[in-house]
């Protein structure tokens, strides 16, 4: 059994439904995704067209995060899943160095590596990922890609020669596909990022990597104390200094 | 050429999220600094024990452990630093993952200092026979004075893995296409013997003026082959466009241009120059400035190099 994704592009509509499903189900925490839709816009005004790309973990065969992880934090499930025991992980980065797609992020209250685990823990009760459950238009097609019988393998056999990965040339082997996708919303160098510019605010760059409140000293220290616990709610203590000022924040 | 007249492929992101800035930023940088000292000095004092007589060297027994003692601690201690979760280091022995080159290199660097600490205890003492005369420890390490002498040449060989691992972390780290493992194995040795001669230099004071000569020309070779591998990487690294698309911003003026070239001036051009004018003079304060400016320098050049392939969007 090998466990694999398959986005149909075509019919994504960039509702985000996925990402906040990921959300909800997974507590990821603020400023972290599992799961999110970029948006590319390509072409100039009046000839345009946005292309909406969903990014998760593309649970590669070949996983350089696996292969990098010093203490097996990430290791492969029999089912082809790659998955990340937190209490193992060290947080050393290596993972988030090594993978070539940028789905790895350093979780700011357990300052451990985390990522996109298929919903593991939902594939075990026999229930699917929380973002197919939740994609209106079944963009999102899971299954058992070695089952010839799957939805998933009849779905890649009928649009062959369409179904691409992300970065082939890194020989990851992805359990990720894509129909309906291009160089265009694939490849992160065929599209420009203007710094400082997207649709909602002018957040381009993480300030730190994990807990931004997690200093140093506070990585030995906090066994022995309770202040360094950030969580969801903390964030929504307005009551707080440094949010007097949406604008501070880069928002509107 | 119609795609750049109708702008009819122009693909610009407009809504995603924030994305992680320098992931492994000075605390990585000042851990491969110190290790390529702390592995250096034992590297060209071997190099130097194989040319010379010891009589010609009389503090290099006790100052190279020493030396690379301390510049390990510091490698250590940043390693652990540098962890979101330090304490957990100790899974590293505990869970071992044998394909990855930090669990190779945690063992490999802890079986080095560990033999170090002993060299050093040897030498140290040797080198004072009047301190803690009547200690036990001191006693005992007195009595087991020839097993230095033992150990250094599997010192000696274990120091060239442990110089080496670092370069297979960023071969690993494959989402960085600009760390090619060939390229960033013979960086790391000339960085090693580069610091190494730098370091023993500052203790050379003693020396013959044949032994000082050495080090200005293991100084002269390794800041050489050193420049010559950043210039063949940073303007002829074609065969990626990743690691292109990242040096390309760089050679634009972009974030860490000057400190580049301020790198390659100070820790390769200028100490060149003074190690082998040195040659012929034997002037031992230009030999200790160009020791100072090679460390800055290379200092200087790791961060560069450590930094700018984290600077592309990977998604």
């Amino acid at each position: 059994m090998k466990l694999g994704f398959l986005v149909d592009l075509n019919l994504c509509m960039g509702c985000k439904g996925c990402e906040i499903a990921c959300k909800v189900e997974n507590n990821v925490p603020l400023s972290t995704w599992r799961l999110r839709v970029k948006y590319i816009d390509i072409g100039t005004f009046p000839n345009t067209s946005r292309s909406f790309t969903p990014l998760r973990c593309n649970h590669c065969e070949n996983a350089p995060c696996e292969r990098i992880c010093p203490v097996s934090a990430l290791h492969y499930l029999e089912n082809g899943i790659v998955n990340v025991d937190s209490a193992r992980c060290i947080g050393c980065a290596g993972c988030m160095m090594a993978c070539p797609y940028g789905a790895i992020y350093m979780d700011p209250e357990t300052n451990t590596a985390d990522k996109c685990t298929y919903c593991a823990h939902r594939i075990e009760s026999g229930m699917m990922p929380a973002c197919v459950v939740a994609c209106p238009v079944e963009a999102n097609i899971f299954g058992d890609v070695e089952d010839d019988t799957s939805h998933i393998s009849q779905y890649i056999m009928e649009h062959q020669g369409g179904v691409q990965v992300r970065k082939p040339e890194k020989h990851t082997d992805p359990k990720h596909y894509y129909v309906g996708g291009g160089t265009y919303t694939l490849d992160p160098l065929a599209h420009e990022r203007i710094e400082g510019y997207s649709l909602f605010n002018n957040i381009t760059h993480l300030e730190a990597v994990g807990d931004k409140n997690h200093g140093v000293l506070d990585r030995f220290l906090a066994p022995f104390t309770s202040h360094g616990h950030t969580d969801n709610k903390s964030f929504m203590d307005f009551d707080k200094k440094e949010h007097e000022s949406h604008e501070e924040e880069g928002g509107h | 050429m119609v795609e750049s007249t109708i702008h009819a492929t122009q693909a610009v992101v407009t809504l995603d999220v924030a994305l992680p800035g320098i992931i492994w930023g000075w605390m990585i940088t000042l851990n491969m600094w110190a290790k390529s000292i702390g592995t250096g000095v034992i590297l060209v004092g071997a190099f130097l024990l194989y040319r010379h007589k010891k009589e010609e060297m009389p503090n290099l027994r006790w100052t190279m452990p020493l030396i690379s003692f301390v510049a390990l601690n510091v490698f250590l201690l940043f390693t652990l630093v540098d962890l979101h979760q330090p304490y957990r280091m100790i899974n590293i022995f505990l869970h071992p993952h044998w394909t990855s080159a930090i669990t190779v290199g945690a063992w490999m660097a802890s079986l080095f200092t560990g033999l170090i600490t002993v060299m050093m205890l040897i030498g140290g003492f040797d080198a004072f026979p009047d301190f803690r005369k009547h200690c036990p420890v001191g006693k005992k390490v007195r009595e087991i004075s020839p097993f230095y002498e033992k150990i250094f040449p599997f010192v000696v060989f274990l120091a060239i893995p442990v110089t080496l691992y670092t370069a297979i972390i960023m071969a690993e780290s494959s989402a960085r296409e600009l760390w090619q493992a060939p390229t960033e194995v013979m960086q790391m040795m000339w960085a090693a013997l580069l610091a190494g001669s730098a370091a023993l230099i500052f203790v050379s004071d003693s020396w013959s003026r044949e032994a000082r000569k050495d080090l200005a020309l293991v100084l002269a070779i390794a800041t050489f082959f050193s420049f010559m591998m950043y210039m063949g990487e940073y303007f002829f690294s074609f065969k990626s466009a990743e690691a292109e698309a990242t040096l390309e911003y760089v050679h634009a003026g972009g974030s860490y241009n000057v400190e580049f070239w301020f790198a390659m001036v100070l820790g390769f051009i200028l100490p060149f120059f003074l190690a082998v004018s040195n040659m012929k003079s034997d002037n031992k304060t230009l030999l200790r400035f160009a020791a100072i400016v090679a460390l800055v320098g290379l200092y200087l050049a790791k961060d560069v190099w450590l930094k700018i392939p984290q600077m592309l969007p990977l998604s």
